[in-house]
């Protein structure tokens, strides 16, 4: 495996959106994104339909001309180059595996755009099919594969004549949620094996969350936010972001000044406490978010220092296996989640019951 | 790959940017370009051949329309006329109630829908010539139909009915049969069964049922038949030569006729009349139920 | 399932209807067989005399093979600037798509007989009445419009995905279409090819005026001898041509089905 992932290795491509603007008569698909994909980076552009993420990477592809702004691989512009002298490899969501060749014609098709002899073809397809988990399955016609082996018959096809860039759109959108998490983890290791650039579309957060370096969150043709995971997850910058990744709880709060490094603001009479991002006046109206699971049930013991409290009802209790699940509200009919970990150690609360929750300030977030 | 065509675009001239761009000017003219071989063909071969024949219409010698003026007291075109329509409206009716039930009868069998498929297309894949000779053969004063009629002491002494309206009629019911039934029969098989079920659950007698549910659904085939079958019926030619009477005349006919005297301005009077009239014809049933051309694929054997 | 009922009226109507839809052709084929010299039903006895007599003529054999090389010259010219036509009409913006499509889906509509004159008008002062050429140029034109019906069934049930899969992976757009798009629409163009070659060996209005003396073809040979008797070696000839027709038409039935 290692020899295999050392021939197919290389540097990735850097790519650079900048200013990128795609109209379509008028209605701007997408407006004005700019992205600098590092060399190497597994980079995921994530975004409800219509957000324009499939035309961004159609753009990168070269299937769609940019209405303005310039598209870079490697430092060259693209601008007019045609998709087939990019030399990127491509993964669609519906495999467009070719019905009338057979696996290895498939794989094998890139490799005879590029005037490689057969013999030498066939060497790296049987190559290609063994990266990807499927020896011997050359001969095979692709419908007679599972969808899950489709899949990877495109990616080894995308991957054969060694592009130094992927692009994948919803490439396991079709597929079930079991099949779908084994080959995430199974693209992970091919990023990590080849070393090239991966640039992967999906609608799919905890998809995202899982596989990327770093993630592009898009709304409405324009990048809403770029960061790791873990920023995205837990420093949301604005509410779209904060409600597309992940479950979070929302206070409409009063601004009431900074104390200590901190927000301070307050969500109806309770006093809440947030990490300091930008800093609006005293007395405007803000926004507080934070994760169900950073809330939890204290009943009563002291507040630690920094620790938000607030009195709440509980509605409605949902077990679900590994967690439970709470829906509360708080004065004033805000609905929040809280979500604890089940255990026998762990009293269930009941709907009707009256708790009073907390959470760090830290956990708690501007938006 | 790039590598190297960028080498290439680099040695014509330094700048890329200034190479790319004559590379993708292809791209959105290519459509254009492949259309132009087919449209020039179609353009050389068919359309100005025919527009041109029509402009006689009014330019014999200069610009003018007596020809046309005079077809409003012409009694010939008049006779023609009316005897071309008449005979549409009756094959279509003709092909309408024949072939209604034939569309069920294909729609609703099983196990003989393959043979019912086979008896409606095997005559559709034959050619207007010989199924008017073959109808020559049938309707003849020695034709199968007179033999058989002699020989069950119906008749004493043999029917005429090669060379008259009647046989003219039989064949093109005959012939255009088939253009009537696929249509209907392709609407009563998109009709949901689940729909019928439900008539029959909420009451329905199967004759309400038919009524109400079946035959509304399909009259977007009914539509489509009938423009074909009236349409194509215009334009006979072959079928009335060789089995109509000898003053049945249709105007494909007259226009034949003319053409053979070099009487090039009537001709193309006579033409532009019978096209003029296909097209009103499908304007209005694109106007009414919303058919286009495209009932005219059908018209694919 | 009795539920699209009509009852027992209609269903005996209709097979009364297909019986008079088959029969013509059967008869015709019967004749055919027959022994007599002259038209009579039923024959008195059975025999290959009337495909002997069509065999040894000359001239019903000449006018077979124009016939057929005519409509194969035709299927060549009509099938590739038919897949032309629709592989154009599938990427031009809508407009001119309405106009082009009007262009070559006319034959369909407008009557025979002025595209017949029409043609005999024009061809006649290029002296290309009495040769095959204006024939096989004509009916090209009128097979045109089945070739593109065809075809743009086949591209319109056609992935785009798979185009742009093959641009990706380093095809040209002249690899993509040789590659991909050509093999996954074949059975749409021979299907197109089927009927053009049909509309070609059928045509009879146009060779009226376009044979001349130099260049008749089957039909029109069938059309000259009913003009004056009938007899039974057309019985021969037309189930000699009904049969390569339903085979023909069989084959794109079976294709268009399965595409």
């Amino acid at each position: 495996m290692d020899g295999v992932a050392t021939v197919l290795a290389g540097a990735g491509a850097a790519v650079t959106l900048r200013g990128l603007e795609k109209n379509y008569g008028g209605h701007g698909a997408v407006r004005g994104v700019s992205i600098d994909i590092r060399s190497g980076e597994f980079l995921t552009l994530l975004g409800p339909s219509g957000s324009g993420k499939t035309t961004t990477l159609m753009m990168i592809a070269g299937f769609e001309q940019p209405s303005a702004g310039e598209l870079l691989i490697d430092g060259q512009s693209m601008l007019g180059v045609p998709p087939h002298r990019r030399n990127l490899g491509m993964v669609f969501q519906s495999y467009a595996l070719f019905p009338h060749l057979t696996v290895a014609e498939n794989i094998g098709f890139p490799l005879k755009q590029r005037g490689v002899p057969k013999a030498e073809r066939m060497r790296q397809v049987e190559e290609a099919l063994r990266l990807v988990q499927l020896p011997g399955l050359g001969g095979r016609n692709p419908r007679q594969l599972s969808g899950g082996q489709q899949q990877r018959v495109a990616l080894a096809r995308a991957i054969v004549f060694r592009p130094r860039l992927l692009l994948m759109d919803e490439p396991l959108g079709a597929l079930d949620k079991q099949l779908r998490e084994t080959l995430q983890l199974e693209m992970r290791r091919l990023h990590a094996e080849l070393g090239i650039t991966f640039v992967y579309v999906t609608h799919d957060q905890e998809e995202a969350l899982t596989m990327s370096d770093r993630i592009a969150v898009m709304e409405n043709g324009q990048v809403a936010q770029i960061g790791t995971p873990e920023d995205l997850y837990d420093r949301p910058a604005n509410r779209f972001v904060a409600s597309f990744i992940g479950e979070s709880n929302f206070f409409p709060a009063v601004m009431r000044g900074i104390e200590q490094g901190r927000v301070v603001a307050e969500f109806g009479a309770t006093r809440l406490q947030a990490l300091a991002g930008s800093l609006p006046a005293a007395g405007a109206e803000i926004m507080l978010t934070t994760r169900p699971e950073r809330l939890r049930f204290v009943d009563g013991a002291p507040p630690a220092p920094g620790e938000n409290r607030l009195s709440v009802t509980v509605r409605e209790a949902i077990f679900a296996g590994e967690r439970c699940r709470y829906l509360l509200e708080a004065a004033g009919g805000t609905r929040l989640v809280l979500k604890e970990a089940s255990g026998a150690a762990i009293r269930r609360r009941a709907a009707g019951e009256t708790a009073e929750i907390g959470w760090a300030a830290e956990d708690t977030i501007l938006v | 790959m790039s590598d190297a065509s960028l080498s290439d675009a680099g040695a014509a001239s330094p700048p890329l940017a200034a190479t790319r761009p004559a590379r993708l000017r292809l791209g959105p003219l290519a459509p254009w370009l492949l259309a132009l071989p087919p449209v020039a063909f179609m353009l050389a071969f068919y359309a100005l051949p025919v527009l041109g024949m029509l402009s006689r219409a009014v330019l014999d010698p200069g610009w003018t329309l007596v020809h046309f003026q005079a077809l409003g007291d012409d009694p010939v075109f008049q006779r023609v006329l009316w005897n071309t329509l008449y005979l549409a409206v009756l094959v279509t009716l003709g092909t309408l109630l024949l072939g209604y039930p034939v569309a069920l009868l294909l729609v609703r069998a099983r196990r003989m829908a393959p043979l019912i498929l086979l008896l409606i297309l095997l005559p559709f894949w034959t050619s207007v010539l010989v199924r008017s000779y073959a109808w020559m053969v049938l309707l003849g004063r020695h034709g199968l139909v007179n033999e058989a009629m002699l020989a069950l002491g119906l008749l004493d002494r043999p029917l005429r009915i090669l060379n008259t309206p009647l046989a003219t009629q039989i064949a093109m019911i005959h012939i255009l049969l088939p253009y009537m039934i696929l249509p209907i029969a392709n609407t009563l098989r998109q009709i949901d069964h689940s729909l019928l079920r439900a008539a029959a659950g909420l009451g329905a007698s199967p004759w309400s049922t038919f009524r109400q549910v079946v035959l509304p659904l399909s009259l977007p085939g009914v539509a489509a038949g009938t423009l074909l079958v009236f349409v194509l019926s215009l334009g006979f030619y072959i079928t009335p030569a060789l089995v109509g009477g000898p003053r049945d005349t249709t105007l494909s006919m007259l226009i034949s006729q003319q053409v053979d005297q070099l009487n090039w301005a009537y001709a193309a009077c006579l033409s532009a009349v019978l096209l003029a009239t296909a097209l009103v014809i499908i304007g209005v049933f694109a106007k009414i139920c919303g058919l286009g051309g495209g009932a005219f694929r059908m018209s694919a054997r | 399932m009795r539920l699209l009922t009509g009852g027992l009226f209609s269903g005996t109507l209709g097979w009364l209807v297909l019986l008079f839809l088959a029969a013509p052709i059967l008869l015709v084929t019967v004749v055919s067989f027959s022994s007599a010299a002259y038209l009579t039903f039923p024959p008195p006895a059975l025999g290959l005399r009337w495909y002997r007599a069509f065999l040894g003529s000359d001239s019903w054999l000449a006018a077979s093979w124009l016939s057929l090389w005519v409509a194969t010259v035709v299927v060549v010219i009509s099938t590739s600037l038919g897949t032309l036509a629709a592989l154009a009409l599938a990427r031009l913006p809508k407009a001119a798509r309405g106009v082009v499509t009007g262009l070559i889906l006319s034959p369909m509509i407008v009557p025979s007989i002025v595209i017949a004159i029409g043609v005999y008008y024009a061809f006649a002062r290029y002296g290309l009445v009495g040769s095959p050429i204006g024939l096989i140029l004509a009916h090209a034109c009128l097979a045109m419009p089945f070739v593109v019906t065809s075809v743009t069934a086949s591209l319109s049930g056609l992935d785009p995905r798979l185009e742009q899969a093959a641009l990706s992976l380093g095809a040209t757009p002249w690899g993509s279409f040789w590659q991909v798009t050509l093999p996954l629409i074949r059975p749409g163009v021979i299907v197109g090819a089927l009927f053009a070659f049909i509309t070609s060996f059928d045509e009879l209005l146009v060779a009226l005026f376009l044979s001349g003396t130099g260049a008749v073809t089957l039909p029109r040979r069938m059309w000259d001898d009913l003009r004056f008797a009938i007899d039974p070696t057309i019985a021969a000839v037309s189930t000699l041509t009904i049969l390569l027709t339903a085979v023909l038409m069989g084959c794109a039935h079976r294709l268009r089905r399965k595409g």
